[in-house]
């Protein structure tokens, strides 16, 4: 297997990564926002695939146009009754954190557990765009290059807003200061729920892509969470294009671990690579100090 | 403690401490008598508090003071319990607790060193990587070694031997708790966690007493780790590096409060009956209802239970106030039940004003 | 020393409340019910795999014993019916479900305690049944150390025999193409980072190397691994006729996802644990044809075909062609040998479940002397729409291999 097949397969595992934690940015970098309830909704758009594709054979994509709404919907009604009551009490950003970290991480446990009462704990699987993928002459699932594409597309998308929009600056005004931002006109909470809505909307099409190729149960939300946890904070905070390098490098880290170390060893390297990082570069690889 | 003591503060101070080494010595001979006044149930439950409290106090023994917030407690669990596991055929117990406590300092220092710099959310996810990357590498080192994963712990070590050992442990921890409120080591950490720089500025050796508390609070956690071993007669990695250990060690620190050394009990000990209510009693219930206990606990007791206590306790100090008697307050919710709806900003603004009229403002905290 | 007084002081207690409950109690008042608890996962990370095959057997059984009216016991001359007195969620952890073990057979004292789910589990928790002398049911555990542990818990029996039986029984359908010249000797093997795949890939090793066999790939990779294409794509490159994966679920799904994708065509193409499930065949459909698993069952034993009517009746799952129906078995077994032994007395119907056999159950029969279950399939493969058992070719009921594999 050439090294250039093996890199390949990891930068498409990456843009996954990166495409969760993208999301998770959003509303951690953006609306301050530490939401361990995030991956909860990861998996819910994979159940709403998975029933809509198995029950009326609805093309997960097409389902997207229902699950990414709705997730959009629900963080926003999340980040104004549940998170703005904390934002408001908040003296400090290390309060916000420790508040809505436990916040969540109880929203976590309500989603989770409703989820299992009303789909049974079971391992779901179903099978979309399975079909083998020519690039560069290597072989790679389609469903795979799909969620990397659109890792792409979002990614993209978010760094045209951000960089070229009105809007877009507001927003990352309020990722470096957001009590600066409020003093230039900024309405930082209207605009921390629309951050946060859309982190919501984006981890929905994750979870979409997901299940294409992944199994799934209500368990895994909080796998996915941490590992965005994990490669926003080795991105550096606030960062969407430091979350798409080091997804990416996680992935890519994975591939070659498993191919030229072991493969026993692929989520040990990824964490130590994280380690590394931090050790290195206490604030991420692009985070502000 | 300043030079301007008088002696008659001196005489209050030093009776406070014996009243406070009495009751200490009292409720620990009491605990020490509950193996033999329970089931062997309540016994287990009995070590489940007790090794959560170690952890706690553990805990706060760093991020109480320091301020950051550690997810590494299932790795240093998960050390000592791990480290006894593959030891217990080679030596005898007591000296597999001491390997693990060496390790586990051993570890705690490298790490301590290494996140000197890291701050913040860093620091929590950090924590939590290195217990997981702790795990996937005990993983990969036992089935390519061992060609297994688990490893048979038979040992002459029972339930009571684990319990009054981890009461002893309990005691000590929370000792160096009480010492540590009153050393030089506990007041620069109490600096550090306000603001880095100054206590770099006022002379404060930053690294070593962080390190050191560091070390101190993970040989604790280490030691807890090695003392559950015993309690399974067999164990795989999975079970000793449980992230969850974590998580549940950080709720119920802020549950109990961390203003007082004994705010964990009260944290430890509701959450603990609470989660075997749970899981027994409402079994398919059990995470929505853990996870709505946990929304209420932020929403509604943000200072924790000391928190509540003194607040129940300042309350209790003022007269009860019912200027219109007890229909008074009747009277008003009633009023308040039948009064119109009217929603001129939607379900979305509805909620949200109810919540922000149940929040403290800001005034009103502490 | 503390020990030592505990137990006196226990003793002393215990033997005070057996004087009293002798003067109260008549010996042939019956019980109303006969009290079964069990400590499970509900939440947390292994939920699923309590919910696939342990928690519909366990569901179904108690339904089918009460439709019928109970279990006749003959010490008090009536079939009495059963209760699930407590029925605990141990979240995934291991503290918890022993703990939750000492509350049921300690404070809640029922008559008899159903297994949780996992290898790890249940090692862990045999010492706890055999403390306190409950009939330890263990269904999904599987260890190389099964005879010893066998014999130092008295409480303990194992349904899934050591890992060699089922490298024994694969490698034996193996030997007969190999011998016939059809397959090549090269194997690629992967296994998961867990317990089961490293036992399961050892057992494995060590019996195809004895048979000659050259294992031109072994991986492990870990649990809850995002992409396994790497692999798939180095056991095609390998040149191996054989493709054997020690494999979880999502794994097995995973793995036969991505050979199918690369266009990987071994002559053999062998899964572990989740190649059986219903889902498997349900998801890969014709696909399927040919896949060989870890396990198997046959159909046309008895009441099998009844069995998988009515639990997917019952509790809305599809039993899977290996441990689901085997769970059902082994509380057959129980309330067999609570009749057999005519009582509720522990003792007497572990002594009954050891010594009374073998016993009929929709598995065939079962036979526990050695506390283990010694005869059992091996491989299974999937055959037209059913994973039916293939291997050792001794079992009755053994059907033929479909081989080579037809392609995807």
């Amino acid at each position: 297997m050439p090294a250039i097949e093996v890199i390949l397969g990891g930068v498409i595992l990456g843009g996954l990564y990166a495409l969760v934690a993208i999301g998770f940015n959003l509303q951690y970098g953006m609306a301050r926002i530490v939401n361990l309830a995030y991956g909860e909704f990861l998996m819910g758009a994979a159940f709403a695939a998975f029933w809509m594709f198995t029950l009326f054979r609805i093309n997960p994509i097409v389902g997207m146009l229902f699950s990414v709404p709705v997730s959009f919907g629900a963080n926003w009604l999340i980040y104004r009754a549940l998170m703005l009551p904390l934002v408001r009490r908040a003296r400090t950003r290390q309060q916000l954190e420790g508040e809505t970290i436990l916040a969540t991480f109880g929203l976590l446990f309500v989603l989770r557990g409703a989820a299992t009462l009303a789909f049974s704990a079971d391992n779901r699987y179903y099978d979309y765009l399975g079909a083998p993928l020519q690039i560069f002459g290597f072989t790679f699932a389609a469903n795979r290059v799909l969620a990397f594409a659109m890792a792409c597309v979002f990614g993209g998308a978010i760094w045209l807003v951000l960089n070229r929009t009105r809007f877009g600056a507001a927003l990352r005004a309020l990722a470096i200061d957001p009590i600066g931002a409020e003093l230039v006109g900024i309405d930082v909470r209207g605009l921390s729920g629309l951050a946060f809505a859309a982190g919501g909307g984006l981890v929905a099409a994750a979870g979409t892509l997901v299940s294409t190729f992944l199994s799934f149960n209500p368990a895994i939300g909080i796998d996915f969470t941490m590992k965005a946890l994990v490669v926003v904070i080795m991105g550096g905070i606030g960062n969407m294009g430091g979350s798409l390098i080091a997804g990416v490098l996680l992935g890519v880290a994975e591939a070659l671990c498993s191919y030229y170390i072991d493969s026993g060893l692929t989520l040990a390297v990824a964490y130590a690579l994280f380690l590394i990082v931090l050790v290195v570069r206490p604030r991420g690889l692009f985070g502000t100090p | 403690m300043t030079s301007t003591e008088t002696h008659k503060d001196a005489r209050i101070r030093r009776t406070r401490v014996a009243a406070a080494i009495a009751t200490l010595a009292v409720v620990v001979g009491a605990l020490a008598t509950v193996p033999w006044l329970v089931s062997d149930y309540g016994l287990s439950l009995m070590v489940n508090v007790m090794s959560y409290l170690v952890l706690t106090i553990a805990w706060a023994l760093f991020s109480g003071t320091t301020q950051l917030v550690s997810l590494a407690t299932s790795a240093f669990f998960g050390i000592g319990m791990y480290t006894v596991a593959m030891l217990i055929k080679v030596l005898p117990l007591y000296a597999t607790f001491g390997v693990a406590i060496g390790v586990g300092a051993a570890v705690a220092l490298v790490v301590g060193v290494l996140t000197l710099r890291i701050a913040g959310m860093f620091f929590v996810i950090f924590g939590f990587g290195l217990s997981e990357m702790i795990r996937e590498l005990t993983v990969w080192w036992e089935i390519n070694q061992t060609h297994t994963m688990g490893r048979y712990v038979f040992v002459d070590f029972d339930t009571t031997m684990i319990y009054e050992h981890l009461l002893g442990l309990a005691v000590l921890v929370f000792l160096t708790g009480w010492l540590l409120r009153r050393s030089r080591l506990g007041l620069a950490l109490l600096v550090i966690g306000e603001d880095e720089t100054v206590a770099r500025q006022v002379g404060i050796n930053v690294p070593f007493a962080k390190v050191t508390i560091f070390i101190v609070s993970a040989m604790f956690m280490t030691l807890t780790g090695a003392l559950m071993a015993p309690r399974f007669g067999f164990i795989n990695p999975n079970f000793a590096f449980n992230p969850l250990v974590s998580f549940q060690v950080v709720i119920m620190a802020f549950l109990g409060g961390l203003q007082q050394l004994w705010g964990p009990v009260l944290g430890v000990i509701p959450l603990i009956i609470l989660s075997e209510q749970l899981q027994t009693e409402f079994p398919f219930w059990y995470s929505v209802f853990l996870g709505l206990v946990f929304m209420v606990i932020v929403y509604f007791l943000p200072r924790g239970v000391t928190g509540l206590l003194e607040d129940v306790w300042a309350a209790l100090g003022r007269p009860l106030e019912l200027p219109r008697g007890f229909a008074g307050p009747l009277l008003d919710a009633w009023a308040w039940l039948s009064r119109p709806i009217s929603l001129p900003r939607g379900i979305a603004g509805a909620i949200e004003e109810r919540w922000s009229k149940f929040m403290p403002r800001p005034t009103q905290r502490r | 020393m503390q020990m030592q007084l505990r137990q006196t002081v226990s003793a002393a207690v215990l033997a005070a409340f057996g004087t009293i409950a002798g003067w109260t109690a008549n010996a042939a008042d019956a019980p109303k019910t006969i009290r079964i608890g069990y400590a499970i996962s509900l939440s947390g990370v292994n939920a699923q795999g309590a919910a696939t095959t342990t928690l519909p057997g366990y569901d179904l059984w108690v339904k089918d014993v009460n439709d019928a009216g109970g279990i006749f016991v003959k010490e008090f001359g009536k079939k009495i019916p059963i209760e699930v007195v407590a029925k605990y969620d141990d979240t995934s952890s291991a503290e918890n479900m022993l703990r939750l073990e000492e509350k049921l057979m300690s404070q809640d004292k029922v008559d008899f305690v159903l297994p949780p789910w996992s290898t790890g589990f249940n090692l862990a928790a045999a010492p706890i049944f055999a403390k306190y002398g409950y009939p330890d049911l263990a269904v999904t555990a599987n260890s190389m150390d099964e005879e010893q542990l066998v014999k130092q818990f008295p409480t303990l029996f194992f349904f899934l025999n050591q890992p060699p039986h089922f490298g024994g029984a694969l490698i034996e359908v193996l030997n007969k193409y190999k011998n016939a010249g059809q397959l090549n000797n090269k194997i690629a093997m992967l296994s998961v980072g867990d317990q089961f795949g490293a036992e399961m890939s050892a057992g494995f090793g060590a019996g195809l190397k004895a048979s000659g066999y050259d294992i031109v790939l072994q991986k492990s990779y870990p649990l809850g691994a995002a992409d396994l294409t790497n692999e798939i794509k180095e056991a095609k490159a390998s040149g191996a006729d054989t493709f054997i994966a020690a494999s979880y679920p999502p794994d097995t799904f995973m793995l036969t996802g991505t050979a199918i994708t690369q266009g990987y065509n071994p002559k053999v193409f062998y899964t572990a644990v989740g190649t059986a499930f219903a889902e498997y065949g349900g998801n890969f459909k014709d696909k399927a044809q040919g896949v060989m698993g870890i396990g198997g069952w046959d159909p046309s034993l008895p009441g099998a075909q009844d069995y998988f009517k009515r639990q997917l009746a019952v509790t809305g799952h599809a039993p899977d062609g290996w441990a689901s129906p085997v769970t059902y078995a082994s509380l057959q077994i129980l309330q067999q040998a609570i009749e057999k032994a005519g009582t509720l007395d522990r003792k007497k119907v572990l002594d009954t479940i050891v010594n009374g056999g073998p016993w009929d159950t929709v598995v065939g029969k079962v036979d526990l002397k050695t506390h283990i279950r010694e005869t059992q399939w091996g491989a299974g493969q999937w055959q037209n729409g059913q994973f039916v058992g293939v291997s050792p070719s001794s079992m009755p009921g053994a059907q033929p291999v479909i081989f080579p594999k037809p392609a995807w």
